[in-house]
């Protein structure tokens, strides 16, 4: 019998030969990027070794990045979830979800507000965190440790919020845009960024508010200064475990989880059965919404600070996380996200401060350009 | 003259037949366009009660911005209409041009008198010319690798871009900095003093008497500079628009054409097409360096602050209304975005404040809210004019996603812009014209 | 048939000379009479798992209308994309001219000369006829970006356009769509696109033409009027290779036929000696016969 070349025969993608090309003309090969990369890896380690021996660096100190360095990567690895499953779902890259995190961390954040300072002053001002200097965050007095309800409550409130606003631009915005091209899509989320983030300025202004009191701080003692391990970091730490267990419960216990998982996993077969079913596009924001709420509470949290902008200087670092762990990913998008908060932050051992971000941006544009797939990706066709 | 007047856009459809002939020409599409808005803001300036100086300046500062935009629309519309390019990282080029010229352009250390930052010192002109030139590189490097990826992946790239260099220049290492013992700097996140505008300069020097023969009649001297410079910026739109409709009329402009609608089928007509899109990407670059020379530079100060993502925004949504791939369009959806969009929420807050009595004020949001709850609508309305040109990027994000789903090809996106260097119209006709002579003649072979 | 039964005199003789100046202009196209032109050599490509060609091995010989058929699945398209440079092949060789084009791009590809069409027309949909047939010319001074734009040097591409216009109208009259020049050709009809395609591929001056099914999807009418432009071509010295499944109309019109099956080549030779092998019959009649 004649067997039949099913349609991958097809010419994939013009784009997929062209890289074959580059990768022929440069010699390098499809493993001799990968190479080159481990090769300047290990020159940065040994480098790095170097450093700590002759004294350059202290332990205390990298230890500390490495800390900073994973809690600021948890909180981009939470906040890429949603991005990676919609990107990959519904095939465009939502420009919104940076302020999706903004809007939900303002509104975690007068919650946690409301809670701790109820009956003791006005809830208006409460709710709208002192607009205008109403309320000064020493009034209130929340850190994790002197108003841990009011902290965890805001978080709840966060994640819940992040889940409505998700949800409810999709069904206002994004709904009636389905099956329209990608890049329309990501115009679109362009023009929704904008209206959260002013509609953000206008009730909020462009003020930035100090958020909390410090709390208790454990210092560890290492050789050549002591790691200091606040009690913010620990529940950040905490609660996005919390989190992850709770969505890899949810993807693999749950029949919609393994839906959303078939999808996203089989393209061709989805692309078979149609558009995806409602249910699933629904799912996915409420899930992708409440971890970008939670993302947005913690990052406020860890920075005890929050402003109109706080979403929108995330969203390219998550965009890197979440690039370099696959699109489509979810435990990409959390390894992809730590490993940016860690790169970022392990990257001051050589650069100065003010270029560490500019670090994660190169790092994600070198991994587009050699792995669109990302680090974790199978081999495109 | 490549119009089509057949094609019958939206805008044709709508009005009288001899309205309809006019409008088939693209300069009076842009000039009616400009007179419209004109008008409309004479109106305004009529019922705020401006005087003739008022009036004058309302009208530069509308044109300049309708400039300055249309400026960066052309080149989105080379980059994007024409050459499929997603670049949402305008503002790092319009940044590379404006703080490579002011660099290299302020005076050495030890010759400047203000003490502010030291330059390289060079020449005005020359400084231009390598703001320019900086603009281009930077576009080539940002455009080299990444032709080959995704539109998405594309859009991602130009903006991590945009976000590097407003980085670098904000960084505090580079604020001042010395090589090969040249003392330099990019003013960090405090911003640097620019340079002075020459149309400024010369208004201030021998053309003194111009002002002062104005001021005679009346109006405002310092209205004088101010139109003159946007005079200029007139005069280097045009060459703008005739660059850029060049080269989209030409074999060029017609291969980068093909490469929208199928860029195999281009490569398999022997075409280099990522030649063809990176030098678009560099020339479109090397543009908006020049206009981030002449728009931020021209304000005598830029600052990292003045280069974030909403003016990438601004000009994308004027290439969008207009509609992508069309010169023309580009432009008078420019003049409709900073007329109505732009500048429209601001005179309407002036036309409140001037016939709607309103007193006191209404600092914050919660006080607005909580004077409404008290049965009192005036603090919201208080608070929102405040708020005007906040509620200016709502408003405009809210337009976008309406456009971009009632109208997605904007006014002039079913345009037929025909891509040759001569007019093919005009050929064919003739072709047929003898083809049927011939027809005639010879008696009907078929 | 003959020839030029409905053809232009003056069209002939401006086809002929761009050949003629192509040949003079390239020192490989003089004396190669015996040498083939394309060699294809034990190529071999697989996509995720699946060995889409297995051994595929072919000459053509210019100035011959050569056919590669088979039935579906048999790597015929396969073979066209890694001729043409749309994926490099995982091992074999192409050589075209004596020379060695195996995995370069199409653009490359094309440019020496091996120029192809497409299974479905890929016309430039929102170009007009004319502007689709003007794009395809190659070394037009109008594609460096300054000569277009500066005053002074606009001249030369002015008067090279003129000249282009004149080539696409000889093209546009010798396939009959002359009528459709400034029609947008995203509107035109399927069989209308591959007339469309083909010129466009001859605007190139191709040393030879990989057609993918340029008979698919056209109706009879207009099918008889491509063949016939084909063999014009053909007689006029064009060398051509068609993937072709309908067996009839290759083993009619081709003078060598390449049966492929199963991502290999079965045999190779004319017309009666194909039809001759028993292995060809079997393939056809034991597999799904198009």
């Amino acid at each position: 019998m004649i067997t039949y070349i099913p349609a991958i025969a097809q010419p994939p993608h013009v784009l997929s030969s062209v890289v074959d090309r580059v990768q022929r003309r440069t010699r390098l090969g499809k493993h001799g990027w990968a190479v080159l990369g481990v090769a300047f890896g290990v020159v940065l380690l040994l480098d790095l070794v170097r450093r700590l021996l002759s004294g350059d660096l202290t332990v205390a100190l990298l230890v500390g990045y490495l800390w900073n360095g994973l809690t600021y990567g948890l909180v981009i690895g939470l906040a890429g979830v949603g991005l990676s499953l919609t990107y990959d779902l519904l095939e465009f890259a939502n420009f919104a979800h940076g302020d999706y995190i903004t809007v939900s961390a303002f509104v975690g954040w007068g919650a946690a507000y409301l809670i701790a300072g109820f009956g003791r002053f006005d809830p208006g001002s409460l709710f709208f965190l002192g607009v205008g200097g109403t309320l000064y965050p020493g009034d209130v007095g929340v850190s994790v440790t002197t108003a841990p309800v009011a902290i965890l409550g805001g978080l709840v409130v966060a994640a819940a919020a992040g889940a409505v606003v998700a949800v409810t631009l999709d069904r206002v915005v994004y709904r009636s845009m389905r099956g329209m091209d990608a890049i329309s899509l990501l115009i679109a989320s362009i023009g929704v960024a904008f209206v959260l983030r002013y509609l953000t300025i206008y009730v909020f202004t462009q003020q930035a508010f100090g958020l909390t009191v410090s709390a208790w701080t454990y210092g560890v003692a290492l050789p050549g200064g002591t790691v200091n391990v606040s009690a913010p970091t620990l529940l950040l730490v905490a609660s996005s475990l919390a989190a992850m267990a709770g969505v890899h419960l949810l993807l693999t216990r749950t029949k919609l989880g393994k839906a959303m998982r078939a999808m996203a996993a089989n393209r061709s077969l989805a692309r078979v059965t149609g558009i995806p079913s409602e249910r699933v596009i629904l799912a996915t924001w409420l899930i992708g919404g409440a971890l970008a709420g939670l993302a947005g509470f913690m990052i406020a949290l860890l920075q005890g600070t929050i402003t109109y902008q706080i979403g929108w200087t995330l969203l390219l670092l998550v965009f890197a996380g979440v690039i370099m762990g696959g699109i489509g990913s979810v435990y990409g998008a959390i390894v992809g996200g730590v490993l940016i908060g860690l790169i970022t932050r392990v990257s001051l051992v050589w650069i100065p401060a003010s270029f560490t971000e500019a670090m994660g941006f190169l790092i994600m544009i070198l991994i587009l350009l050699t792995r669109p797939q990302g680090l974790f990706g199978g081999e495109t066709a | 003259m490549s119009d089509d007047a057949t094609a019958g856009g939206p805008v044709e459809a709508r009005l009288p037949a001899w309205a309809a002939d006019y409008w088939a020409n693209d300069l009076v599409k842009i000039g009616a366009t400009l007179a419209a808005v004109y008008a409309v803001y004479l109106v305004i300036g009529a019922l705020l009660g401006y005087d003739l100086s008022g009036q004058l300046n309302s009208l530069r500062r509308l044109t300049f911005l309708i400039v300055l935009y249309s400026i960066a629309a052309l080149v989105v519309n080379l980059h994007w209409g024409y050459s499929g390019l997603f670049n949402i990282g305008v503002v790092g080029f319009m940044a590379t041009g404006v703080y490579t010229t002011t660099m290299l352009s302020r005076p050495l250390q030890g010759q400047n008198p203000t003490g502010t930052l030291p330059g390289l010192g060079l020449p005005f002109p020359v400084a231009v010319v390598g703001g320019v030139l900086a603009a281009a590189a930077v576009g080539y490097v940002a455009a080299l690798p990444s032709l080959r990826l995704r539109d998405d992946y594309f859009a991602i790239v130009t903006l991590a871009f945009a976000e590097i260099i407003r980085i670098t220049v904000k960084a505090s290492e580079l604020q001042e900095f010395t090589v090969f013992g040249v003392t330099l700097g990019t003013g960090g996140g405090r911003g640097i003093r620019t340079y002075p505008n020459p149309v400024d300069e010369f208004f201030a020097g021998p053309g003194q008497p111009v002002v002062e023969a104005v001021s005679a009649l009346g109006v405002d001297g310092s209205l004088v500079a101010g139109w003159a410079f946007v005079l200029v910026l007139v005069v280097l739109l045009a060459g703008v628009y005739l660059l850029i409709t060049r080269l989209a009329e030409s074999p060029f402009g017609r291969v980068l054409k093909a490469i929208r609608d199928d860029e195999q089928a281009t490569l398999g007509l022997a075409k280099d097409t990522a030649s063809f899109k990176i030098r678009a990407f560099i020339v479109g670059c090397a543009v908006l360096g020049l206009l981030g020379i002449v728009w931020q530079g021209s304000q005598g100060y830029v600052s990292p602050s003045l280069f974030i993502p909403q003016l990438t925004f601004f000009i994308w949504i004027a290439v969008i209304v207009g509609g992508a791939g069309s010169n023309t369009g580009s432009i008078v959806g420019t003049i409709l975005f900073v007329g109505v969009v732009y500048l429209g929420p601001d005179y309407l807050r002036r036309l409140v404040e001037e016939y709607v009595s309103l007193s006191g004020s209404v600092p914050t949001f919660p006080g607005a809210v909580g004077a409404l709850a008290g049965g009192d609508p005036q603090g919201v309305l208080l608070y929102t004019l405040d708020q005007t040109s906040t509620l200016r990027v709502v408003l405009t994000g809210v337009f976008l996603v309406w456009l971009l789903r009632t109208n997605p090809d904007g006014l002039f996106g079913d345009r037929r812009e025909i891509a040759s260097s001569i007019d093919l119209e005009d050929r064919v006709e003739r072709r047929r014209a003898r083809g049927d002579a011939d027809g005639q003649e010879g008696g009907g072979s078929e | 048939m003959t020839a030029s039964s409905d053809v232009d005199a003056t069209d002939e003789t401006e086809l002929d000379d761009a050949d003629a100046d192509e040949r003079a202009a390239d020192p490989d196209a003089t004396g190669r009479p015996a040498e083939p032109l394309l060699e294809v050599d034990s190529l071999t490509k697989s996509f995720g798992g699946i060995d889409a060609l297995n051994g595929v091995t072919f000459d053509v010989t210019a100035g011959m209308l050569t056919g590669l058929i088979g039935p579906n699945g048999a790597g015929k398209s396969t073979t066209f994309n890694v001729i043409s440079g749309v994926f490099p092949p995982d091992s074999g060789t192409v050589r075209f001219g004596g020379e060695d084009v195996t995995g370069l791009a199409p653009n490359e590809t094309a440019s020496r000369g091996l120029v192809r069409t497409f299974q479905m027309a890929r016309e430039f949909r929102n170009m007009t006829v004319l502007e689709n047939l003007m794009v395809a010319p190659k070394a037009q001074v109008g594609e460096t970006a300054w000569r277009s734009v500066l005053p002074g040097a606009r001249g030369a591409v002015s008067d090279q356009e003129e000249e282009v216009f004149e080539r696409a109208w000889s093209m546009l009259e010798f396939f009959d769509i002359d009528h459709l020049a400034l029609e947008n050709a995203g509107n035109l009809s399927g069989g209308q696109r591959k007339l469309l395609e083909l010129a466009r591929a001859l605007m190139l001056d191709p040393e030879m033409l990989l057609l993918d099914e340029p008979f698919a999807g056209v109706n009879p009418s207009l099918e008889s009027k491509l063949l016939e432009r084909i063999e014009t071509l053909r007689d006029r010295g064009q060398t051509f290779l068609l993937v072709e499944h309908d067996m009839d109309l290759i083993m009619e019109h081709c003078e060598r036929v390449i049966v492929m099956h199963q991502g290999r080549t079965l045999v190779t030779g004319t017309p009666e000696e194909v039809q001759s092998q028993e292995e060809v019959v079997e393939a056809y009649l034991g597999g799904n016969v198009a």
